[in-house]
């Protein structure tokens, strides 16, 4: 007897990819390169974070044709992603057979309300999070993987680490509650009780935690893992960088050996030119902050 | 006895397999250089992607390191990503291989990750009934070389085997609580030592 998707198998994969970097990738070809510089999987979508917040519009799913040549060409997991709220595209990138779907806030939001229910899907899913309260209730809702949502597409880590932080304060203060202080806790998050009482005994996550948006350097990615993400998204980081291929295989040398500067700077050494532009987060109106979608 | 095991830890669930060996009381180390390799009693290379995992002990020299532990007698255990590194063979790959094992693999066997499940599988040499085994974008084995115990099939495909003081599992014994495959393992480390 056996039995398929389940929870187990659904997080295990996020396990698989601790480590490592995933990278935003548009086309085959991007992917192929991603492959060759060591990333434990690839992100297809139709734009990169940059382009998007450059050339406005509706941002939407990828292209099927795309997504589906992507996973013709690499072999390692490929994830693709969905509006949030848009359980259809879900369901589309579901019965494609991508590995992961990435519910995201760089896509234009398909619902202001509800986000997608991810227990009834086989196929795992990764949200953004912004602080614990806002992971907790997209694990409630099935999330397998959690990324701190930092802002996508700005070259600028400082949302990242505001969002990283974030997350691992409100685990250490979960950890110093009394029992009979959880339940007022969990109104005043806004977060489902039953995990709120799981971290506060457990003092961890019960799913993997990546990093992701403002990613553009080798000792970017040596920060976010040095503060506690388990992996590291690179959206627009590596395609919007002169030098992708050699950025790729830097990214991937200071995420493995991030704890030690000496391996960083050999990282560093083998770049051939400069990081994407990056913009001043602060200077950024509300309404093109990424970040603040979902809730 | 004190047992000194590394888990590699270039990338993958190194962290689950520290975890389980603990709850064995048995302290087992992350490491990530050929120096640290060297150091161990024995080897884990943890489920992860294996073509991640090969280019990373490639470009830093793990490969060479990991074959000297094997060369001492020195036991290794590979699970998933670890199997397929291990395989002398992978069908339709050439992707950087440990390839001590005389086994030819097949990688994603099952399918993508929406085929990913659990089973119950009857292990040859573990008492107690079969065990909950965890495959996750699984491979499995088509060919097993002279000398090549199969201890565990799932509907007629390998799923683990032995050579020696190699051990290889499809799937991650590490992602439940039960014990015993770890338990196997250090077995063979006792008897290597």
């Amino acid at each position: 007897m056996s039995e398929k998707s389940t929870w187990r198998n659904k997080v295990g994969l996020g396990e698989m990819l601790r480590g490592g970097v995933i990278m935003d990738v548009t086309n085959a070809e991007q992917a192929k390169i991603a492959e060759d510089a060591g990333a434990v999987s690839v992100m297809a979508l139709e734009r990169v974070p940059a382009d998007i917040r450059a050339e406005g519009g509706v941002a939407r799913m990828a292209d099927l044709k795309i997504i589906e040549q992507i996973m013709e060409t690499v072999t390692i997991p490929v994830m693709a992603k969905c509006r949030i709220g848009h359980f259809a595209e879900a369901q589309v990138l579901e019965a494609l057979g991508v590995d992961f779907v990435d519910e995201s806030e760089v896509l234009t939001p398909a619902d202001e309300s509800f986000h997608v229910w991810k227990h009834d899907f086989k196929v795992p899913f990764v949200c953004g999070c912004t602080n614990l309260a806002e992971a907790l209730r997209r694990i409630g809702e099935g999330a397998a993987m959690i990324r701190t949502k930092g802002e996508a597409g700005s070259g600028n880590i400082v949302e990242a680490t505001r969002h990283m932080r974030a997350v691992r304060t409100g685990i250490e203060h979960l950890k110093g509650l009394r029992t009979e202080e959880l339940m007022t806790e969990t109104k005043n998050m806004g977060a489902p009780f039953e995990l709120v009482k799981e971290i506060s005994e457990t003092g961890k996550l019960p799913v993997p935690n990546f990093s992701a948006g403002g990613i553009a350097t080798p000792a970017d990615a040596a920060l976010m893992m040095q503060l506690g993400a388990e992996s590291v998204f690179v959206g627009s980081g590596i395609f919007k960088s002169e030098d992708p291929d050699a950025r790729a295989l830097a990214i991937v040398h200071a995420t493995t050996y991030y704890e030690d500067p000496a391996e960083v700077v050999r990282a560093c050494k083998g770049l051939k030119g400069a990081a994407m532009p990056g913009i001043d987060v602060a200077s950024l109106p509300d309404e093109e902050r990424l970040a603040t979608r979902g809730w | 006895m004190s047992r000194r095991v590394g888990v590699l830890a270039l990338q993958g669930d190194f962290a689950e397999h520290i975890r389980a060996f603990a709850d064995l009381d048995c302290e087992a180390v992350p490491v990530k250089r050929p120096e640290e390799v060297l150091k161990c009693d024995a080897l884990v290379i943890p489920g992860g992607e294996s073509t991640t995992i090969g280019k990373l002990c490639e470009r830093f020299h793990l490969g060479e390191a990991i074959t000297e532990l094997h060369r001492r007698g020195q036991p290794i255990w590979g699970t998933c990503a670890g199997m397929i590194l291990l395989a002398k063979e992978i069908n339709g790959s050439d992707q950087w291989r440990l390839g001590l094992m005389d086994i030819t693999v097949q990688r994603n066997a099952f399918g993508r990750q929406v085929d990913s499940f659990e089973a119950e599988l009857s292990v040859a040499g573990l008492a107690d009934g079969p065990v909950r085994a965890v495959f996750i974008r699984a491979p499995f084995v088509t060919r097993v070389g002279e000398g090549v115990e199969v201890l565990a099939r799932f509907e007629d495909k390998i799923v683990i085997v032995r050579q020696g003081n190699l051990l290889a599992t499809a799937f991650h014994p590490e992602l439940t609580s039960d014990s015993r495959v770890q338990q196997y393992f250090l077995d063979m480390i006792d008897q290597a030592l």
